[in-house]
């Protein structure tokens, strides 16, 4: 590097996060189908042919049409309708958003206590950290699924149905945020504790900076790699269990289907010959999964230490 | 004398090896017992660093010097004793009653590839010390004070923007010195800041210090085990083993008329080109473990001279000269 000056853009172009990233042409591909997805759920409401939670437009008559190209298709409805006679497009669209909010909101929320937490039993140790790790094994020992089963079905019970499906998308939120942060405060713990040895920390205490200084602004930028690999993941994973938590009737409710209750609902017309109402949404649930986790390996591959040092 | 700048009075540092109290217990000759193991680091410690001076303390691996750098720096809690910068103790400061002291005490370490934060430029590195001690002053002065002391140690200005990782061993070692710098001190723990550089490089850091304890009126306390660097540097120097301070000297008096007898063997160790059959003292056994400290002199196994009273009878720091201080039971006697 000659020049004196170098900007953020000349950096990103120089490094070996983009050097790889053009070289991988999975990783292009997949971050490509990911971008695509996410801009037509972002835009949803401007690319669906029909609202699907408007019900003013939906009419009965039109239910369980096959998509385009099949026997007594409607030109209408390109993937055909569901069995309450939505235009499957639009809902898969609209699902998709509920999906991936539920997704990046779950891992959101799971970074912030996993961050917290990993840095507090990291960097103080001693109690703290025996005190949150074993809070985080309890944790660890009861699986994702049960935790949201229970807490679903009391939620359900509760607030009634009408209540519980303004609230459901929250509620799949916190469940899959709470139960998953070990994961992401096991991988700081264990980053913090390589790097608070290193003597750029001892160099901060000696100016005398305060505790939460060395934490969040010396220490945390510097586990970060980790958590970008394992949160990519995570989404994933919330993903698949808010699609299995629908499935078994705990998640989104029919009104505001996600990818998972679009499968459960068409689940019952799958023998009836209505294949597309499961097939589709499914199809697009395992692409969804499928490239999240084609780039989180990409990720792991270019933020391995041990590969790659910066 | 004046006052001392830097005091550090019978300063005890022990690490615990025993861990939690379920692990400290054992099963042994049919009964529980409880055993506690401690590395003691540093046992009675007494120096004085006085104003404008550079002390070097010098030892073999292992022989604490480095922990009394970082006690005195607050970084380690001492196990006993106290450590008093210009008349007032500081060891047991916490939070913002220590804050005065950290700005007149900085450090310098060793690994220059650890301790620049890898994730911020130079700049950042750099001003970060600055807003924290006078956040009273403008963006524009601290981006001043910033490219002074950056100037002061021979690093362009305009290479802020850039990460560690992108200069060499010297250029980082500069970059902080100049950290240290940055919060004007008057007291400097260096901690081997040359041992991890290019031969080549070790005399540009090490003029570069002189030059600024020259026009920074700065106090060394200066962590090495290099005798060169000593001879070349040092105002007085403290020789150190297992923890204890064993002869305290002003530099030229030391290398010219090494009293104790460790301090003649480390010295006769040094290589010299026109020795072609080197006629070093060569010590006997090894260096005692630091978790069973001998009785008496913590030397009396490995010394030439040593007699009854050595073993049993713990030797403390005597004037001898004017200038020198050595602890040794044979010097005070007059036996060697």
């Amino acid at each position: 590097m000659t020049t004196a000056t170098v900007s953020r853009w000349d950096r990103f172009r120089e490094s070996f996060f983009w050097y790889s990233f053009k070289r991988d042409k999975v990783a292009i591909a997949s971050f490509i189908v990911l971008l695509l997805m996410v801009l037509a759920a972002v835009f949803a409401p401007m690319l669906a042919p029909a609202d699907p939670y408007d019900l003013a437009q939906i009419d009965i008559m039109n239910s369980e049409l096959p998509p385009a190209g099949l026997d007594g298709a409607d030109p209408a409805f390109p993937l055909g309708t569901d069995a309450q006679g939505r235009d499957l497009l639009s809902t898969i669209l609209y699902g998709t958003r509920v999906s991936l909010m539920i997704g990046f909101g779950a891992v959101l929320l799971q970074s912030i206590l996993g961050v917290l937490f990993g840095l507090l039993a990291g960097y103080l140790g001693g109690k703290v950290d025996a005190v949150l790790m074993r809070i985080a094994d309890v944790q660890l020992s009861f699986s994702t699924l049960m935790v949201a089963i229970i807490v679903g079905a009391v939620f359900k019970a509760s607030f009634g149905n009408l209540m519980f499906g303004e609230i459901a998308i929250y509620m799949l939120i916190f469940i899959i945020g709470v139960a998953e942060w070990p994961q992401i405060a096991r991988t700081v713990r264990a980053s913090v504790l390589a790097e608070k040895k290193k003597e750029y920390v001892d160099a901060a205490k000696v100016m005398g900076f305060g505790t939460p200084r060395i934490m969040f602004r010396h220490i945390l930028p510097n586990t970060l790699s980790p958590i970008f690999v394992i949160g990519t993941v995570q989404i994933a994973n919330a993903i698949i269990s808010e699609a299995a938590l629908s499935f078994l009737g705990l998640g989104m409710p029919e009104t505001q289907p996600s990818l998972g209750s679009l499968i459960k609902s068409g689940f019952d017309y799958i023998q009836s010959g209505s294949w597309w109402i499961t097939l589709i949404p499914g199809l697009v649930l395992v692409v969804l999964v499928l490239v999240i986790n084609l780039l989180g390996d990409w990720l792991r591959d270019v933020m391995n230490p041990r590969l790659y040092k910066g | 004398m004046t006052s001392p700048l830097v005091e550090i009075r019978d300063l005890e540092k022990q690490f615990d090896l025993s861990g939690s109290l379920l692990e400290q217990i054992t099963f042994k000759d049919g009964r529980f017992q409880r055993k506690q193991e401690a590395v003691h680091a540093i046992n009675g410690v007494n120096l004085q660093v006085h104003k404008g001076e550079a002390l070097c303390v010098v030892g073999e691996s292992g022989c604490g010097k480095s922990t009394v750098a970082r006690t005195v720096m607050g970084l380690l809690s001492p196990t006993a004793g106290e450590i008093h910068y210009d008349g007032k103790r500081i060891d047991n400061l916490k939070g913002r009653d220590a804050l005065p002291y950290r700005r007149k005490m900085q450090m310098i370490f060793q690994n220059p590839y650890a301790s620049l934060n890898p994730r911020m430029t130079i700049q950042q590195t750099l001003e970060e010390p600055v807003r924290f001690h006078q956040p009273d002053l403008s963006q524009s002065e601290v981006r001043a004070k910033v490219q002074e002391v950056m100037q002061s140690v021979g690093i362009d200005p305009d290479w802020g923007a850039r990460f560690g990782h992108e200069f060499s061993g010297g250029q980082r070692q500069r970059i902080a010195i100049a950290r240290a710098l940055a919060v004007d001190p008057e007291f400097i723990v260096a901690d081997e800041p040359i041992s991890a550089l290019d031969v080549s490089i070790q005399a540009q850091v090490l003029n570069l210090m002189m030059e600024a304890q020259e026009t920074r009126n700065l106090t060394y306390l200066f962590i090495t085990h290099d005798l060169a660097v000593v001879e070349h540097f040092g105002t007085r120097v403290a020789v150190m083993y297992l923890g204890r301070v064993c002869e305290l000297a002003d530099t030229k008096t030391l290398f010219a008329n090494p009293r104790h007898p460790y301090t003649q063997a480390l010295l006769s160790a040094i290589p010299k080109l026109e020795d072609e059959r080197p006629n070093y003292i060569r010590l006997q056994g090894e260096v005692p473990t630091p978790v069973n400290l001998p009785s008496g002199c913590v030397f009396h196994g490995r010394c030439p001279h040593a007699n009854e009273r050595c073993r049993t009878e713990v030797p403390r720091l005597i004037a001898t000269d004017a200038n020198v201080q050595v602890a040794c039971h044979a010097v005070e006697e007059g036996r060697l």
